[in-house]
């Protein structure tokens, strides 16, 4: 083998940290410079805040809540990181297209490293969405009703559901290759369950034959564990149904993800 | 370890209905070039990506820096750097963003990664605009940020799927001058190309390949050897038909002639050397036909590739004729 060459490489392993942090700062340095991802990321969990509390919060009263925005907050923080989801399908179906996966996949580190990378950037734009949203609802009345340990937990399990909707939509992205029905694919589960879900309305106001439906819809599940932790009230329940939702999504969507990427070429 | 960069037995894979690839051999010696040509869907794409550990062949197998790519793909990726047939940068980084990104995912540290693109940047004629976004960068910029990215961590072995593809003559002339300077200092290199002039600049061996199968391998000079005989050519006077020269000299041709009418110049490929200008004569002579210029020569490597695949090498993929003058039995 020959040697001028390599003489200039130490150790060509990768540590997977070291992967995984390269790939989550391209992320976050593209997060920053697409508009399109800025407005994900800022405009519109801000404009859910204002335009659902004042379009809807007249019209709409929960038994048992004194402002609707306490109500509202934890299911549209639920949609805006579902929507923001939708791009990391969309960006790795580019990346697929362009032949940067080739690129990548032709260099010495884990295949996951790539994804978690991603997944990775998509958690810290997740926990600035949140906290962005919380300001926002706080300065139009939302409070905390169960101290901040349970805030605390809240942001997390926030950020938790949006491994699964990240993770999730890194498998639509490399099932359907394109990034337009990719970005489609991911929105499109997002929009139906969150309107069948108790997100904007309690349950128990829809038609019987939704209500079977909206009660196991994993978005109903999860906004229903973050009500607990803000407004309080009996909270163990709800939080292990959401981290069995969670758990299982990742379970299955981890290991076929990386599966696929595993095969990824770009044509 | 063997000695050999590349190793290739029997590679095979279909896509479906589709057979990429049919048998194919490759071998280059570490240190070498190897160019590997083919019209567009010939297959070309297929053997890098199957060389570089991205596809698995059905059948067959490779070593690439003495490691079988499908039981050690991950020791092959320590080896091997590839410039894929698309620019595959990030249009949202830096030049310089990407070439580190790509440094550290090579294994190189932090520093050691911007030390290195500094380098390339400057020797691919990047450095001005390594701190731009790459989306203003132009096609051939993009380009040799992509060749740039293969080579940070100097690796012994190097894959360019049609590196020239899109560049200007000026970029492509650049790119040929710093793939020289690279090879010269030992490294591996197999390229793809469409262009003849460029596999017959940079490599010394060439592998020709069509519909997924090698149709004749060896060094430029081999090959041109054994596109079969000379090639007469004859250059009509204004005012005369060159297809009244093809006519009166067909016969002594060993395939059809290739007529370019505005030009007014026949290439007849023949056999027999100086033997036959007598006859060329005599025959012209009979015909009252008359010729400015009249040569005999070897045929270049861009004939020699039309004889065996039927096509010109930079040609539309549509029209896949029958090779017209086959040889397949060169190998």
């Amino acid at each position: 083998m020959s040697t001028a060459a390599t003489a200039a490489l130490p150790g060509r392993t990768v540590p997977v940290p070291t992967s995984v942090a390269v790939i989550t700062g391209r992320n976050l340095r593209r997060l920053v410079r697409v508009p399109t991802l800025l407005v994900f990321a800022t405009v519109q969990p801000v404009l859910f805040v204002l335009l659902f509390t004042y379009a809807f919060g007249g019209a709409i009263h929960v038994p048992g809540v004194a402002r609707y925005i306490d109500h509202l907050l934890p299911g549209i923080v639920v949609l805006a990181i579902g929507f923001g989801a939708s791009q990391t399908g969309v960006a790795i179906a580019e990346d697929l297209t362009t032949g940067m996966i080739d690129r990548f996949r032709s260099l010495p580190i884990t295949a996951a490293a790539v994804l978690a990378g991603r997944v990775a950037a998509d958690a810290l734009r997740n926990l600035f969405v949140t906290g962005l949203m919380i300001g926002v609802a706080t300065a139009v009345g939302f409070q905390f009703h169960a101290g901040p340990a349970a805030a605390l937990a809240a942001v997390a399990l926030a950020v938790a559901a949006g491994l699964a909707f990240s993770w999730l939509n890194l498998l639509l992205g490399l099932a359907v290759r394109d990034p337009e029905s990719a970005g489609l694919a991911g929105l499109f589960p997002v929009i139906i369950l969150f309107f069948t879900s108790s997100a904007l309305v309690p349950v128990a106001t829809m038609p019987g034959w939704l209500q079977a439906f909206a009660k196991a819809n994993p978005i109903t599940v999860i906004t229903g564990a973050l009500r607990a932790l803000c407004l309080g009230g009996p909270t163990s329940r709800p939080a292990l149904e959401a981290v069995a939702w969670l758990a299982g999504l990742l379970a299955v969507t981890i290991p076929a993800a990386i599966a696929r990427y595993r095969h990824a070429t770009s044509t | 370890m063997t000695d050999a960069a590349i190793v290739a037995e029997g590679l095979g894979k279909r896509f479906g209905p589709v057979v990429a690839l049919d048998g194919v051999d490759l071998e280059l010696p570490a240190g070498g070039v190897l160019g590997v040509l083919g019209p567009n869907g010939a297959g070309k794409t297929t053997v890098v990506r199957i060389l570089a550990t991205l596809v698995k062949p059905d059948r067959g197998r490779a070593r690439v820096a003495g490691f079988d790519v499908a039981e050690h793909p991950a020791a092959v990726r320590r080896l091997i750097g590839l410039s894929g047939q698309y620019a595959a940068v990030d249009p949202v980084l830096t030049g310089e963003e990407n070439l580190v990104m790509i440094g550290r995912l090579s294994g190189l540290t932090r520093r050691c990664a911007r030390r290195r693109a500094g380098e390339l940047a400057g020797r691919l004629e990047l450095a001005g605009a390594a701190g731009r976004q790459v989306r203003t960068y132009s096609g051939g910029m993009r380009r040799r940020l992509d060749v740039a990215a293969s080579l940070l961590a100097a690796p012994p072995v190097v894959f360019l799927d049609e590196p020239t593809t899109g560049l200007d003559p000026r970029g492509r002339l650049a790119l040929w001058q710093i793939l020289g300077e690279l090879t010269s200092q030992g490294t591996s290199l197999l390229l793809t190309t469409q262009y003849i002039e460029e596999a017959e600049r940079l490599a010394g061996m060439i592998t020709i390949i069509d519909h997924g199968k090698v149709i004749a391998a060896g060094t430029p000079d081999q090959l041109r050897a054994r596109a079969g005989g000379d090639r007469l050519e004859l250059q009509s006077p204004p005012g005369q038909d060159p297809r009244l020269l093809a006519g009166a000299l067909a016969a002594l041709g060993t395939a059809e002639p290739a007529i370019d009418v505005a030009a007014g110049r026949v290439v007849l490929p023949v056999t027999g050397g100086a033997g036959i200008l007598p006859g060329v004569a005599g025959r012209l002579a009979d015909a009252g036909l008359r010729v400015t210029a009249l040569a005999l020569r070897r045929p270049t490597l861009e004939e020699a590739f039309l004889a065996w695949t039927g096509q010109p090498a930079s040609g539309p993929p549509a029209r896949r004729a029958q090779p017209a003058h086959p040889a397949r039995s060169t190998r």
